[in-house]
């Protein structure tokens, strides 16, 4: 275990790094707009591993909450009302919606059949999306409208000109959702889902209501998820499809692996790591889905504790 | 009227019949070894790229014997490198390793074979309509419905009257003990992996005779299959079978009146068969 003021040290330099990210991003070669994903799918990583590492649910399916809130954010500032905030505000609510609903059907369910469902799951709002062209733009995606500039009456915060300033837009609502989930987790509420983790029917046989907390964990998961979709939706002014499918989820699970589910911010060092991964191949070679596949099998035979797991057990040996 | 809803009513069997062959392949290697494979639709598209390949030698026939026996061949390969390793750890990495497999073998088919669709010739006298009035009737796909029953029905038998068969439903129940019977399990698993790929391999085959040739034919039929699983119940295999026919059926139907939901419905059905039977149509209690 480490003691507390690691793990203070730890907090610290991460902040650090992050705060500073858009000074010295373009000197390493980076863009601004790179750091910005790599927080947003950082979030959506941090969210669902929530559930995968601290509750020991397996979910496959967590894209689908994530298109959710792009898809709800573009629709609602394209065609309802022009406002960056109004449309986050649909966006995650939308996800909080379907997950509170479908959540209800799948708490019951476990393991691998939990993960399949899921799975499934994730799909019918991608047909949505892909079909109803009308409204959605279906295959070509939700183009033409973009974030807007948010007015405080005294001030203006241009989001939309200024990488920069998006950048640190995106980074406070990471600090929230962030610091949320690490309150909840460290209140008698997360140590209850770490208790079901550990052994689900020893917690059972204490008294509490197994299913009613694995569906919470699932909601709040699901939400700071949507809420990484809204951002993201912000982030490319523009609603993908892609963005609900199940290769998605996938991304998802193997960041939080590669960074180590085991470790509160294990996932952000994965997302960082599979993002700029990612923009690099992207540009090497036609064949991306080759190597992200490749990467998915490298990861499992070889870092199947993630990259903070290794760290730890050199430092403990 | 009639005509249409027969018409769409007989095509979703035949995609039904489909789902129900890849899903019997995925629901044997989830029961015995419990991993999903995601690549099954992967080794899909393999089985019928290896069929276009085979055809201009050995013709159709020839290339619907050989290409599922080399797939199932690929699938023990593997298998035995990369899946073996993983029994007995978190399903979750099987999952990923699954997962990354299938982008792999998207792209490998689209590297090797080009994006764009292929024709793939099946013989002529095959492909006739063998009724003026029920133009939909041809020869081509009543013979799928034919194989498939006959896989199925072999399959069956397999399960049921030989010792292999009888082995794997065992394993299915409870592995260890099985294996305490002095029963080499990871020969079972092995050859039940190989058993569920060579069945992706001629529903591959068969659906590029129907739909054409494309690198993503497998990863469109991956999703319906998992349903296929879902509504059957894990665990159960006429379960599963059931679930592939009732989807496709459903599907079909749905084309009818509303066609843009045809494919969603499949997910509505099965939020209705979760809603009402947690553990799906078949399925035992308390197994999952």
């Amino acid at each position: 275990m480490r003691t507390r003021s690691q793990k203070i040290v730890a907090a610290v330099l991460i902040w650090c790094v992050l705060l500073s990210m858009p000074l010295w991003i373009n000197q390493v070669g980076g863009y601004t707009q790179l750091g910005t994903r790599v927080l947003v799918m950082a979030l959506a990583a941090m969210a669902l591993n929530f559930l995968l590492g601290f509750t020991g649910v397996l979910s496959f399916g967590h894209a689908a909450y994530f298109g959710l809130g792009v898809y709800g954010t573009g629709l609602i500032i394209k065609y309802v009302v022009s406002s960056t905030f109004a449309g986050m505000a649909v966006g995650v609510l939308t996800a909080v919606v379907a997950a509170a609903m479908i959540g209800y059907l799948i708490v019951h369910l476990r393991g691998i059949y939990f993960a399949m469902v899921t799975i499934a799951f994730g799909q019918v709002f991608y047909f949505i999306a892909y079909r109803w062209n009308g409204v959605t733009g279906g295959d070509d995606g939700l183009s033409g409208w973009n974030r807007l500039p948010i007015d405080f009456g005294v001030g203006r915060l241009d989001i939309l000109h200024s990488p920069v300033t998006f950048y640190y837009f995106v980074l406070f609502f990471f600090a929230v959702g962030v610091g949320l989930m690490a309150m909840l987790l460290r209140s008698p509420f997360g140590r209850t889902l770490l208790a079901i983790r550990e052994n689900e029917r020893r917690t059972r046989f204490l008294g509490v209501v197994v299913e009613r907390h694995i569906w919470l964990s699932w909601v709040i998961s699901c939400t700071f998820v949507g809420l990484a979709g809204a951002l993201y939706a912000l982030l490319n002014n523009f609603a993908d499809p892609h963005d609900l499918r199940w290769d998605q989820s996938g991304e998802f699970v193997i960041m939080a692996v590669l960074g180590g589910m085991r470790s509160f911010w294990g996932p952000l060092v994965g997302a960082a790591i599979f993002v700029v991964l990612q923009d690099y191949v992207s540009t090497m070679t036609e064949n991306w889905m080759s190597f992200i596949g490749m990467f998915f099998v490298l990861v499992v035979l070889f870092f199947p504790r993630g990259v903070l797991g290794v760290f730890r057990r050199r430092i403990a040996t | 009227m009639t005509q249409l809803i027969l018409y769409d009513a007989f095509n979703g069997l035949i995609v039904g019949a489909f789902y129900a062959l890849m899903a019997l392949g995925l629901s044997l290697i989830l029961n015995l070894s419990g991993v999903i494979n995601f690549a099954h639709g992967g080794f899909l598209a393999i089985g019928a790229y290896i069929a276009f390949t085979l055809i201009p030698y050995v013709g159709f026939w020839g290339a619907l014997v050989i290409a599922p026996a080399l797939t199932g061949i690929f699938g023990l390969i593997i298998e035995r490198l990369l899946i073996r390793p993983l029994y007995g750890r978190d399903p979750l990495y099987s999952l990923l390793l699954t997962f990354g497999l299938a982008f792999m073998f998207e792209d490998g088919t689209r590297y090797i074979w080009g994006p764009s669709t292929l024709p793939f010739s099946v013989p002529d006298w095959l492909n006739e309509p063998l009724s003026g009035q029920y133009f939909f009737l041809t020869g081509y796909r009543l013979f799928m419905v034919a194989l498939v029953s006959l896989t199925v029905i072999v399959l069956f038998v397999l399960l049921t009257r030989t010792r292999l068969g009888v082995r794997i439903r065992a394993g299915t129940l409870d592995l260890e003990t099985v294996s305490v019977l002095g029963v080499n399990v990871r020969i079972l698993r092995s050859l039940n992996f190989g058993l569920g790929i060579y069945m992706a391999g001629l529903a591959g085959v068969l659906a590029a005779g129907m739909l054409g040739l494309q690198p993503t034919i497998g990863s469109d039929l991956i999703m319906p299959s998992f349903v296929a699983v879902i509504i059957g119940g894990l665990g159960s295999l006429p379960g599963t079978l059931v679930g592939g026919l009732l989807i496709g059926v459903a599907s079909g139907l749905t084309t009818v009146w509303f066609p843009s939901a045809s494919e969603a419905v499949i997910y509505v059905l099965m939020a209705l068969v979760l809603l009402v039977r947690p553990r799906g149509l078949f399925g035992e209690e308390g197994r999952f």
